[in-house]
């Protein structure tokens, strides 16, 4: 059956919500947002989704929409209430990430030197406090040594070396899963270095290692699984009839 | 109950160079709006700017008011970042703290407790400890954890915008989202609420559940009534944000020609007149001729 790059990197996505149980599923992007519906409707029907305003959905709206374009409404959540669930530790994210290190510390604030930056970028938002209270994941839609950097140059989501250095209280609930790119799903090794998991259909392990700006491991490397016919049609005809996932992941 | 209705001018002549002023919504979302316009014309300066921002925090840095920026963010929701804003960071124009947005609510919850700071986890073993080099961390009494000790974010002076208001100040949100409003009210010495609607007491609750009476009036100093006072942002239900002017707005925003005619046509006059000129853009712009109106 054919499939697309966007395809199987949601279907890589959505494996990142398996066994996540019963909690809020903060997903950045579309290829995310589409990987925790797809979880929703195969492994993980207890998944909690969000509209991204107020509400939880216990029937989302229409991809991209908010409670007011459909959908029925099972939770008010108003953004106080975010802060919350996070501290609460039911909530899992998959986040952007602007710089990301071998470790996994993750930069969406600003490019430079924070007092006056080359370029601004969003701000830390709620990446520190996302990574030390609940399971963080990352969604690389080109995945290029820009990105995959020696060194970020403002730590926002804090990575595994950070986390140990940072004392109990920083490690106890830190748990970061994976890095799915467009060429790849990349995971921690015992020591928390990044390593190549799987690399898609038709990517070459040495590809993925000339597209990340540190040495990484691919030895273990399998290959991505590709979608199931019935996972294709849920993303087709379901979740994302109107292809926006075709925007965030070309080919 | 005593009367607290202002005029917008009237708000403006209390606000002194140097204060620190608290601006609540989120983003670009029931922003008042109204308010801030009614600062750009005033002569303060100085001021340090405490908010989850959008439009207000642009608007204030481009008028050159703004001497600190406290600030979990500064989007325009549909716009990831105000270009302003961006702008006064990569020019060094202005002093900031940037926090965790939870670490930002911590700071607002303790400064309306009258609490010096607050503990929580986030922050821990991230830059937000580097670019805010006073931040420290609090050793629990109670077992070994060791949590970031959230310095209160107290304010002189709080301006939020809501859907209705009575006279002494009894505050009404109408749409899906608080926002942090109540907060920021209690975390500053003075607080202006300018609404869509001043009604009797009596109305508040007519047509709207008792859960949508959010700002007690012990905490609010003056009542301003600014219909679409949080124009161009969202202040559902009564509108949603002018999608368009805003990207008139963040357009104007990258071109100094173009903000000084953004300027004269929107910001030059009163409130009044600035709804005219937005008014006669839109009329413009749907071909309807403005002088028959």
């Amino acid at each position: 059956m054919e499939f697309t790059r966007a395809e199987v990197c949601i279907v890589a996505a959505s494996e990142s919500w398996r066994g996540a149980g019963e909690v809020l599923a903060h997903a950045v992007g579309i290829v995310p947002a589409v990987s925790a519906r797809l979880a929703r409707l195969t492994h993980s029907p207890d998944l909690v989704l969000s509209d991204g305003e107020a509400f939880f959905m216990s029937e989302p709206p229409p991809l991209g929409g908010t409670a007011a374009d459909g959908g029925v409404i099972e939770a008010w959540v108003p953004f106080r209430s975010i802060f919350d669930v996070l501290q609460s530790g039911r909530r899992q994210s998959m986040m952007g990430a602007s710089q990301i290190d071998r470790y996994g510390n993750q930069n969406i604030s600003a490019i430079g030197d924070w007092r006056r930056p080359k370029r601004q970028l969003i701000g830390v938002r709620g990446a520190p406090g996302n990574t030390v209270n609940h399971r963080t994941d990352y969604w690389v839609p080109g995945h290029s040594p820009k990105v995959f950097v020696e060194r970020v140059d403002i730590v926002s989501g804090v990575g595994n070396d950070r986390a140990r250095a940072g004392g109990s209280t920083a490690q106890r609930f830190h748990d970061l899963g994976v890095v799915i790119t467009d060429l790849a799903v990349l995971d921690y090794d015992p020591e928390g270095h990044l390593r190549i998991k799987s690399v898609h259909p038709g990517v070459t392990v040495e590809q993925v290692q000339q597209q990340t700006g540190f040495p990484i491991d691919g030895t273990d490397a399998t290959e991505t699984r590709t979608p199931t016919p019935e996972e294709l049609r849920l993303i087709r005809e379901v979740i994302d009839p109107k292809s926006l996932r075709s925007r965030e992941v070309a080919g | 109950m005593s009367d607290k209705t202002m005029s917008l001018e009237d708000f403006a002549a209390t606000i002194e160079s140097g204060m620190t002023i608290g601006i609540g919504g989120w983003g670009s979302r029931r922003k008042p709006m109204a308010l801030v316009r009614a600062l750009l014309r005033t002569d303060v300066r100085d001021l340090t700017v405490v908010s989850l921002g959008g439009p207000d925090v642009g608007l204030l840095c481009a008028a050159g008011k703004v001497r600190r920026l406290v600030y979990g963010f500064v989007s325009l929701d549909s716009i990831a970042l105000d270009p302003h804003f961006r702008a006064a960071r990569q020019n060094g124009a202005i002093e900031t703290a940037e926090y965790d947005e939870g670490m930002f609510v911590a700071g607002l919850q303790a400064a309306a407790q009258r609490l010096s700071f607050l503990p929580t986890r986030a922050g821990l073993a991230s830059d937000v400890l580097t670019m805010n080099p006073s931040l420290r961390t609090v050793a629990s009494p109670y077992d070994d954890e060791e949590y970031v000790a959230m310095p209160a974010l107290r304010m002189d002076v709080a301006l939020i915008h809501l859907n209705r208001a009575d006279a002494a100040g009894n505050g009404q949100y109408l749409g899906p989202d608080p926002y942090f409003d109540d907060l920021y009210a209690m975390a500053a010495d003075r607080c202006y609420l300018s609404c869509e609607e001043i009604v009797p007491t009596d109305r508040l609750l007519k047509d709207a559940p008792v859960q949508s009476l959010l700002v007690r009036r012990m905490y609010v100093t003056g009542v301003i009534e600014a219909p679409q006072g949080a124009h161009f942002t969202s202040c559902v239900p009564d509108y949603d944000r002018d999608e368009t002017f805003q990207k008139e707005y963040a357009a104007a925003a990258k071109d100094p020609g173009a903000w000084r005619r953004f300027e004269e046509t929107y910001l030059r006059g009163d409130e009044s007149g600035y709804h005219a000129a937005v008014a006669g853009r839109q009329a413009a712009q749907s071909g309807t001729d403005v002088r028959s109106v």
